[in-house]
């Protein structure tokens, strides 16, 4: 008597649900994580330029004749935070349009880049006011504000960079001119914020 | 000549019986072999939020080996889903990727079979 096996075909056994889901989730946060590496954090806000730029434009018209390191140091820290807030609510709004976390990738590196300087800018305000130097608290604002949108801005579009740089170039004339910080303060945050919030607002959106 | 291509291409695409893992029924039967494979996917991805990307940054960026990315983006750049132009900058060759209509597409459907196939997992 001959004994025959039957023989079965191999095959490899068919993925499970779980398996497969993985797999697919897997696949979706290589996209996103690639996407994120290699774009760009384009939530700057135009719009939200041009409203922080009107506000500096106001606090530099309401600082104008009013004597006294109390009264610059008030008016233009009561514009950093209206100015601040208009900022992060404009980068937010943008975001939820473009249907993409405001802290992604590149949002984590724009706070990286953007929040150093602003710091040390924190710092050196509190130094300065105390030491009696209040003339050079515009440029100081300026130069380190600039920095920070510069440092921020490489992980942005290229027109923000050179708004950083902008920024940069007016605080370094402002410290070589103090007398006219003033005038500084309404040409950079006022003017710098309106000029470089249009193009921004027309060339990649709100 | 061209229409031998487009059918070693959609022969390509639709002849494999299993895709890492994914088994060829339902919703991933119609899964785009090209854009399936994981370096293909990353230049797809990484071309989709930028205008263009020159061949060192891909290279950079997915951190792969030049003959790898050049034998990857040739498969792309024959299924017409992304374009190549070469040049100089200075004195130094330049190759220039950028995604095209078609690949867009091609990355938009994968993402759509991705998230189906997730929801029909979900839903048994």
């Amino acid at each position: 008597m001959v004994l025959m096996a039957s023989i079965l075909p191999l095959r490899t056994p068919a993925p499970q649900p779980a398996e497969m889901q993985e797999h697919a989730m897997d696949n979706l946060r290589y996209i996103r994580r690639t996407m994120e590496q290699a774009g760009s954090f384009t939530a700057v806000p135009g719009i939200g330029g041009i409203c922080m730029g009107a506000t500096a434009l106001a606090a530099a018209w309401i600082a104008v004749g009013r004597t006294g390191p109390g009264w610059l140091l008030l008016v233009w820290l009561l514009e950093a935070c209206i100015a601040l807030t208009i900022g992060i609510a404009g980068a937010a709004l943008k975001s939820r349009r473009a249907r993409a976390p405001l802290l992604s990738g590149p949002g984590r590196k724009f706070v990286a880049g953007f929040a150093p300087p602003l710091a040390a800018g924190a710092l050196l305000t509190a130094v300065l006011y105390h030491a009696g130097a209040v003339q050079f608290l515009p440029g100081t604002w300026l130069l380190l504000y600039g920095a920070s949108v510069l440092s921020g801005g490489a992980a942005s579009v290229r027109v923000v960079p050179l708004m950083g740089a902008c920024f940069m170039a007016a605080g370094a004339a402002a410290l070589l001119a103090p007398a006219w910080g003033g005038l500084a303060l309404a040409l950079g945050f006022g003017g710098l914020h309106v000029v470089f919030g249009l193009v921004i607002a027309v060339k990649y959106g709100g | 000549m061209a229409a031998k291509g487009a059918d070693r291409r959609e022969r390509e695409r639709t002849s494999q019986p299993e895709l890492a893992g994914i088994p060829p029924a339902g919703v991933a039967q119609k899964l785009d072999r090209l854009v399936h494979e994981r370096l293909r996917l990353g230049i797809l991805s990484a071309l989709s939020v930028n205008e263009s990307l020159t061949f060192t940054e891909l290279k950079k960026l997915l951190d792969t080996t030049d003959g790898n990315l050049s034998v990857h983006a040739r498969k792309l750049e024959e299924a017409g889903y992304i374009a190549c132009t070469k040049g100089f900058s200075g004195r130094v060759p330049r190759t220039d990727y950028r995604l095209t209509a078609a690949g867009r597409r091609a990355l938009d459907r994968y993402l759509d079979h991705m998230e189906a196939l997730i929801q029909a997992m979900r839903d048994k």
